[in-house]
């Protein structure tokens, strides 16, 4: 017999109020969590996972109306007053937030604030509570972790600060934490090494956790037991096997069969699910999925399917779907529910790689940024060094991926390369022309070839503008005539599977799938040869996304498209990519074709980067060993001697002998052709290939 | 879906959406009524602003002066009319361009930067530390003898520099932004870029600043005036109406509230004017007020 559930939520309901009218954000949930189990809660955003773990916590706005039961250890949560809540919230059970920075206040330094939560739940004395808080802080990792408590949350960076939070969090032995994208705002290595630590915090304190999130990979990873959520329901639970391996929800299918695979390549199909999730405002009856889902029969309409139990598979898997039954039986998948578009060959016509025309070169390019100090007198007190000499070309209908953690100047090197000036040092080429020689006339003609996707739709595309503006606006900078505006708006956004109707919309009237579509067809209006993607699908939805990466990839073979895409999603640049460069702190660490630098990373960088990213996968990601990288990004302002990874370099800490580590502190590595193929470059002196996924 | 109109830009849109609002197109009507009566009444009237009737000193309302008179015996009703023709143009035409002077200024200082930066911020700051009437009587022999209109850009020219700072300000940020890089690495040029994105993006301020400049510059005019610009006796308008008068408004009532009377109505009728048209503007209100 199992232990009695700590938490236990009984149809939970919770209505919010909104201009447009209440919007039932979280509909009749259930689910119980067991002392020291993970279970892990997944939806896509708007589908009700944070407000319901909210309303557990009773921190839901005044106007929110809240139903049902939330049984916490035998005893009721809701409808107690909060003098009553507070001695549980953050004694027995803790919140750890998605952004640290508002969870911290700002003016009492780190230690202070975690000796305060102790104090106010333990009686003991304040050099016991602040004694207490520099352990917790030695405990979730922080380095030095006496002279960092006395430090601001503002001087911490983001994983410092998630650190902080986590430590706090499990301050008062906690029963349960509640922790809601607790990595969402940081970098796949230190997201790992936030997921490390709160599996440590969860070993020290016994503690079971509640696990929000829209990553499937760290739910593989992290989670026992999963719920599904869409349009404010639970619509499948089971244990992760079940729900990962035996899913019986086509919701939960397609979300499955639409994530990009780190360990799948180029040949894998991406399941888009077409639509957007209905709205909650006034929710039709019936099944919520229904507009979406490719299986749906008549009755769908009509009846809300219950949540019930999957009779092949172990106890506790639930699915909420008329047709779960023949899914099991007849053991469907993602790609049997739904249609997919096949998989994208690579489509460089065969000709070898040198013969064909060069679209993009750049050689050395070097951008600085002078540091300046003081608001009347300033002076420059260092220098940043954003990207300092990356080489790369991208050659007729081929796809660079550009990838690295924030801060390692990729951003920096495309905005060099779309501004078409003469960079500080170095040579950027675009179709043949160098930008430190062209007219204005020139430049602005390569403008017409030259285009860009940004990576949030919302901010990139003008508020108050109409789609139809939007579209317009690169037609008449280029000189269309205005009677063809309206013909070539309607065919653009065809071109990205849009509506003519959507034309008059404002962007805001939009689905963040249906704006970067938009932001899409104004990059092709003007039939550019170069795309320049910065982060085009990570601002959206999983399931939006594989609509979107299917498009850029159809668009590419059809219009004949280069690209340059940039994204700290492995993932995506795995599906997309032909070539990849990884770059770390404004060098290139590696460069090569997608499958080599993916199946045989040659960089120890590289390598952290491959095994930090979450598997959607449970035996893999029980399986996988780990490489977890310390610390955070160095100072770009002043990076380290020699290989600027070395700081957190696994191998110079953990493999290198004394006199082979002078090497790589005294001598910057070069970027060659050290591993294998003439075409793989790597820039460590003691490269290997190992395989990490 | 029914089927959409084909109405698709954003020119298109915002009339659309302005002549939705019933409370605009009220205040749009007032205003056009007052144009109206305001020069075609005298037409149609016994008594003209600059005739003396011996026979009525500070009479109040009656049927031969509908407002009443003043103590020289000149027709209140005419005198209203007469000034509101002069601030009507005074308050309208002086806040649109004093608006759009700041707008542009600002725009153009905080997009372009340095050295127009520099040199629209040397003006700004000189407008703002010199005291107005300074410049007047510097500048008086200038205006000696021409068209009172002279007078309006006159006024607008001491009201724009603050809003200018401000609308250089939301510039620098939202120069930043996305949507604005998107345009220029499409190759659009600056100024068409702060007339597509920068303005309309501050569009809310923009309007509510030339409804606030309405009613103070028909009060700024008054000022003016006495240092003997623009509006000179026998000719009035509502500001010297109300300047003169205002002494009057606890025993010669007519004199005072009739004229402030019309003030007030001009001001709620732009007002009503301009939040319709942020509405139109701003496209995350509802399209559509019952
Ligand atoms: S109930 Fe019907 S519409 Fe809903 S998921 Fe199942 S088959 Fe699809
Ligand atoms: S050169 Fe040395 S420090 Fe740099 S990545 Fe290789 S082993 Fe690590």
């Amino acid at each position: 017999m199992e232990a009695a559930p700590i938490l236990q939520v009984r149809d939970l309901s919770v209505t919010l109020d909104s201009e447009a009218g209440p919007v039932l954000a979280v509909r009749s949930v259930s689910y119980s969590v067991r002392p020291g189990e993970v279970f892990g809660i997944v939806g896509e955003s708007g589908s009700g996972k944070s407000v319901s773990s909210l309303a557990v916590m009773s921190l839901l706005p005044s106007h929110a109306r809240i139903r049902g039961s939330v049984l916490f250890r035998g005893q009721e949560l809701l409808g107690q007053s909060d003098r009553a809540l507070s001695r549980i919230r953050g004694r027995r059970i803790a919140m750890v937030f998605q952004d640290p920075l508002s969870a911290l206040t700002p003016v009492y330094s780190v230690g202070d604030q975690i000796a305060e939560a102790i104090l106010v739940h333990e009686s003991m004395s304040r050099e016991a509570a602040t004694e207490r808080a520099v352990e917790l802080l030695a405990l979730v990792g922080i380095p030095s972790p006496r002279h960092r408590a006395t430090a601001f949350p503002h001087e911490f960076s983001g994983g410092m600060r998630q650190r902080a939070m986590i430590a706090m969090a499990i301050a008062n032995r906690p029963d349960l934490i509640i922790a809601d994208e607790p990595t969402t705002a940081l970098d796949v290595t230190i997201q790992a090494q936030i997921l490390q630590v709160l599996r440590t915090a969860q070993e020290v304190t016994g503690a079971a956790i509640i696990l929000i999130t829209h990553d499937m990979g760290i739910i593989a990873g992290m989670a026992d037991r999963v719920g599904v959520m869409y349009a404010g329901k639970l619509v499948e639970t089971g244990s992760v096997d079940d729900v990962f391996y035996r899913a019986r929800m086509p919701y939960t299918l397609g979300l499955l069969g639409s994530i990009p695979r780190l360990d799948r390549g180029t040949h894998q199909a991406l399941t888009p699910i077409e639509g957007t999730p209905p709205s909650l405002v006034d929710l039709p009856p019936g099944c919520p999925f229904e507009s979406r889902c490719p299986l749906r029969i008549p009755s769908c309409r009509e009846v809300e399917p219950p949540l019930l139990e999957m009779a092949a598979s172990g106890p506790g898997h639930l699915a909420a779907c008329h047709r779960s039954a023949e899914v099991e039986r007849r053991d469907l998948k993602s790609a049997d529910v739904f249609p997919a578009p096949p998989p994208h060959a690579s489509d460089r016509d065969g000709a070898p790689r040198a013969e064909l025309d060069q679209v993009l070169e750049v050689q050395d390019l070097v951008k600085h940024f002078p540091l300046v100090k003081g608001a009347i007198l300033r002076r420059r007190v260092g220098t940043v060094h954003a990207v300092d000499g990356i080489s790369f070309d991208i050659r007729r209908g081929e796809t660079l991926g550009l990838v690295g953690e924030s801060g390692c100047g990729k951003t920096t090197a495309i905005m060099e390369i779309l501004n078409l000036l003469a960079p500080t040092s170095g040579r950027i080429v675009v179709f043949g022309r160098d930008t430190a020689n062209i007219t204005h006339r020139e430049r602005f003609e390569t403008r017409r070839d030259l285009q860009v996707v940004f990576q949030d739709p919302m901010a990139s595309l003008d508020p108050r503008l109409p789609v139809h503006d939007i579209l317009a606006e690169p037609l008449e900078a280029h000189g269309v005539p205005a009677v063809e505006h309206s013909a070539r708006v309607r065919e653009l956004l065809r071109l990205v599977g849009l509506e003519p109707q959507h034309a008059s919309r404002y962007p805001q009237a939009l689905s963040g799938g249906q704006r970067q579509r938009v932001g899409i067809a104004r990059a092709l209006a003007l039939e550019p040869r170069l795309l320049v993607l910065d982060e085009p699908v990570s601002s959206l939805d999983v399931s939006i996304r594989a609509g979107v990466i299917n498009l850029l990839e159809q668009l590419k073979k059809e219009l004949g498209l280069s690209y340059l895409f940039v994204a700290h999603d492995l993932s995506v640049v795995r599906h997309i990519a032909d070539r990849v460069a990884v770059m770390y702190l404004g060098r290139f660490v590696e460069i090569g074709a997608v499958d080599d630098v993916f199946d045989r990373p040659a960089h120890p960088y590289t390598q952290a980067l491959l095994s930090a990213i979450p598997l959607p996968d449970p035996v893999k990601e029980r399986t996988r060993t780990r490489i977890v990288l310390e610390g955070d990004l160095p100072d770009p302002s002043d990076p380290p001697t020699g290989c600027r990874f070395r700081t957190r370099c696994q191998k110079f800490s953990g493999e290198l002998a004394d006199a082979a580590r002078r090497r790589c502190i005294e001598e910057q590595p070069a970027l060659a052709a050290r591993t294998g193929g003439p075409d793989h470059l790597d820039a460590c002196h003691y490269a290997v290939t190992a395989s990490v996924l | 879906m029914t089927a959409e109109p084909d109405v698709t830009s954003r020119g298109q849109l915002v009339l659309r959406r302005f002549l939705r609002r019933r409370l605009a197109m009220l205040g749009f009507t007032i205003v056009l009524v007052l144009f109206a009566i305001a020069y075609l009444s005298p037409l149609f009237v016994a008594w003209q602003y600059d005739e003396l009737d011996a026979s009525a000193f500070l009479s109040p309302p009656t049927g031969e002066h509908w407002f009443g008179t003043t103590q020289n015996g000149f027709d209140m009703f005419a005198l209203t009319m007469r000034g509101m023709q002069k601030s009507l143009v005074v308050g309208l035409v002086g806040a649109v361009l004093s608006t759009a002077l700041a707008a542009i200024a600002g725009a153009f200082a905080g997009y372009f930067g340095r050295i127009l930066n520099a040199a629209i911020s040397a003006v700004m700051d000189l407008l703002l530390v010199l005291p107005g009437f300074l410049i007047v009587a510097i500048l008086s022999p200038l205006f000696q003898g021409r068209t009172w209109l002279f007078f309006v850009l006159l006024l607008a020219a001491f009201q724009w520099m603050i809003t200018a700072r401000i609308v250089r300000g939301m510039t620098l940020s939202l120069k930043e932004r996305e949507f604005v890089q998107a345009a220029r690495f499409m190759g659009v040029p600056g100024w068409k870029i702060i007339f597509r994105h920068i303005l309309p993006n501050m569009a809310s301020l923009l309007i509510i600043d030339a409804t606030v400049n309405v009613s103070s510059l028909i009060l700024a005019e008054v000022g003016l005036s006495f240092f003997g610009f623009g509006i000179q006796p026998p000719d009035v308008s509502l500001g010297t109406l109300i300047g003169n008068y205002s002494n009057a408004a606890l025993t010669f009532w007519w004199q005072f509230y009739l004229p402030a009377g019309f003030l007030v109505l001009l001001v709620l009728a732009v007002n009503l004017v301009g939040d319709g048209l942020r509405d139109a503007f701003d496209p995350n209100a509802p399209s559509r007020v019952t």
